[in-house]
Order: structure tokens, then C-alpha cells, then sequence
């Protein structure tokens, strides 16, 4: 088997810029959603087509990203 | 074009493709997640999982040594076996295995350049057969410590600036705007760097299609940062995995002296009490 239909998109989600990589291998989709710097992967998801792949691994990325706290430059980063 | 330092520790997806069923030569995939190995890798593959088999898991450290021969030993690794390594993440925890195999004295580790995500941009083929590979013994050697930094190592080099350090992370996480990467836990108390580290992201020794950029560039993008080699360079992130990335990109590809990974990164630094902090770019 090999991966199939192998793709990658940018987009940005709660204010941060996110990179979906999506492909297929057998009958199963794959998605990973990264936060392309540092490149962690935030969410995956896997379904039986790419629609479902990628709605779900987008939603699961916008709600982890909105989690995200920002700390002004000038605070001293305390909790 | 300069050539790389040591270009025998970096193999082609064609390399590997061609000579990963051939005896002596074992491939590992270690990923970020732990569950990409299942949907399918490169065949004969074997997978290691970074949080339960590359540490200790009970106190926080890298794997002990006897568990390092288990390790091996059951991976069916012999001492001269030649171990090639890939993962997904542009190779993040295939670079953090590569040092501790190197901490234990393996002599020949390889890194499959691009990782995981080429052999599937290539549409190389998987296979989703786990081997059972027959178990040898193996005998390691080391630690070897010095190619890890510990936080009084760092903590006398900065107040004596005996060292440079590379803060690796995002531009955000270095300027302390987050405690960690978008999307993940905060896993530190403050945000901010280390006083006096240079911040040069791991991802810009990356290509767009994740193998590493060449000498000459990785050179350039380390001197424009004003990192030499004239003095001892510890790197760190912040749980020391993408700094065994850049640790592997100084000491292998670059080709200087006395690089280490200071493993504790970050979540030791920003949590401990009374620890000096810069923030801001």
C-alpha cells in the first residue's frame, strides 16, 4: 500500500496560522492539522472520506488553538 | 557546495527504499505521534514510541542504560547494526533517539532526510506488518555526557558566558508572548529564554519538503545569528527534542565542536524559582 492524494494546505484558525496535510491510504483518510511554527501536530483525524477527515480535524485544531493564551510583551508572564 | 561534516549520518528515502531489508541495516520510525507508525511505514520497520520507551519513565530523564540494551537488544539491534532512523515532525524525535544513541555509543545511526511525511509524499510504499525481530545482545557504552547539557552546565556558562546557547523554538515561544507551541498544554510557569541564547528555530534548517537545507545555508543561517563555533553551543527548545534536531544539524551537518542538548529546555528553566528570564525578541 502507499499514500494516495497527498496534500498540504495553509490556512489560519483563532488568529494562528495552521498547515493541514491530508492523504489517503487504503479506504481510510488521514488529516494532521500543525501550528507550522513550531510544526507540532495539534489534531488528527482519520474517516472514510477526505470531507470527514478534514472537517474533523479542523474542528478539533480550532478548538486547541483557541485554548492558546498570548502574553503581551510587556507582562512578566506570570500564570 | 561545501559538503556536509559527517554525510554519512543522513540517508535518501531512495537510500532507504533500497537497502532497508538488507541484513545489518534496521529502520526505526519515532514519531511525535505515537500513532502514525500504525497507519502504515516503511516496510520492515519497527516503531519506538518517545514517551515510553526513549525516557525514563518513572524520573524525569533519558532511557537508563540497561533499558537502552533492552531496547536494542529486542529491536533485534546488534553493536553493528546499522540503525536508520525517520519519524514525522521533520524527524524531531528520530533526531531526539539519534542522540541518545549516540549517548550510548551506537556507531552507526543514520536519519532518514524528510522523514515520514517524503515516503508518503512520494507515494512510497507502507506496509502495516509489525516485524518481530530476533533478539540479540548488545552491550552499550557511555554514557557519553558529553553531548548533553545539564541546568548547572548552563547555568555557570551563561553567568559566565562561556557558552552559546540557541533557544530553538518559535519566535513567539522565545519572546515569551506563549508558554508553549500553539494548540498544545503550557508546560512552564513563565515564558521567555534564557538570558543572552539567540533564537534560531529549528525549522530553518528545513527545506519546504522537510529534508535539511545544505551546508553552505545552514552555515550562513547560523553565522548571521553569530554562532561560529568559538565557543562550546548548547541548544535547547523546550523539552529537548527539537534541540536535538538543531544538535544534530550543529554537530553533524555544520560540523562544529562541543554542541550539546541541554534535555531539561525550557520546562526545567521557566519553572524554576528565582532562575533569570529574558523576555521579548
Amino acid at each position: 500500500m502507499r499514500a494516495k492524494d497527498y496534500k498540504v494546505l495553509e490556512s489560519e484558525m483563532a488568529g494562528w496560522p495552521v498547515r493541514i496535510t491530508s492523504y489517503r491510504i487504503g479506504g481510510t483518510w488521514h488529516a494532521k492539522a500543525d501550528n507550522v511554527s513550531p510544526g507540532a501536530t495539534i489534531a488528527t483525524s482519520r474517516a472514510a472520506t477526505e470531507q470527514a477527515a478534514l472537517e474533523a480535524v479542523m474542528g478539533k485544531a480550532r478548538a486547541r488553538l483557541a485554548a492558546t493564551r498570548r502574553f503581551p510583551a510587556s507582562a512578566e508572564g506570570r500564570k | 557546495m561545501a559538503e556536509y561534516r559527517s554525510p554519512e549520518v543522513l540517508v535518501e528515502t531512495s537510500w532507504v527504499s533500497a537497502h532497508a531489508a538488507e541484513p545489518g541495516v534496521r529502520v526505526v520510525e519515532v514519531d511525535v505521534d505515537t500513532r502514525s507508525y500504525d497507519e502504515g511505514h516503511v516496510p520492515g520497520a519497527i516503531g519506538w514510541s518517545w514517551d515510553t520507551q526513549l525516557c525514563d519513565p518513572v524520573r524525569r530523564d533519558i532511557i537508563p542504560k540497561d533499558a537502552f540494551e533492552g531496547l536494542m537488544a529486542a529491536s533485534g539491534i546488534a553493536n553493528d547494526t546499522t540503525v536508520v532512523l525517520y519519524g514525522d515532525n521533520n524527524n524531531w524525535f528520530a533526531a531526539w533517539a539519534f542522540w541518545q544513541l549516540k549517548i550510548y555509543g551506537h556507531a552507526d545511526v543514520r536519519i532518514m532526510n524528510g522523514g515520514r511525511s517524503k515516503w508518503l509524499a512520494e507515494g512510497r510504499e507502507l506496509s502495516a506488518d509489525r516485524p518481530e525481530p530476533a533478539p540479540t545482545s548488545y552491550a552499550a557504552s557511555g554514557p557519553d555526557l558529553s553531548l548533553r547539557a545539564f541546568l548547572s552546565e548552563v547555568s555557570d556558562g551563561v553567568e559566565s558566558d562561556a557558552i552559546d546557547l540557541v533557544d530553538v523554538r518559535s519566535p513567539a515561544e522565545f519572546s515569551g508572548e506563549i508558554l508553549a507551541p500553539p494548540g498544545l498544554p503550557e508546560t512552564c510557569q513563565r515564558g521567555g529564554h534564557i538570558p543572552g541564547a539567540r533564537n534560531i528555530p529549528w525549522v530553518e534548517a528545513c527545506a519546504a519538503d522537510g529534508t535539511f537545507k545544505s551546508a553552505d545555508d545552514l552555515r550562513e543561517i547560523y553565522a548571521n545569528a553569530g554562532i561560529s563555533g568559538s565557543k562550546p553551543i548548547v541548544a535547547y527548545c523546550r523539552i529537548g527534542e527539537r534541540s536535538s534536531h538543531s544538535w544534530f544539524v550543529l554537530k553533524y551537518l555544520i560540523g562544529f565542536d562541543g554542541v550539546t542538548n541541554y534535555d531539561g529546555s525550557w520546562t526545567e528553566w521557566g519553572n524554576l524559582v528565582g532562575a533569570p528570564v529574558e523576555r521579548g525578541a
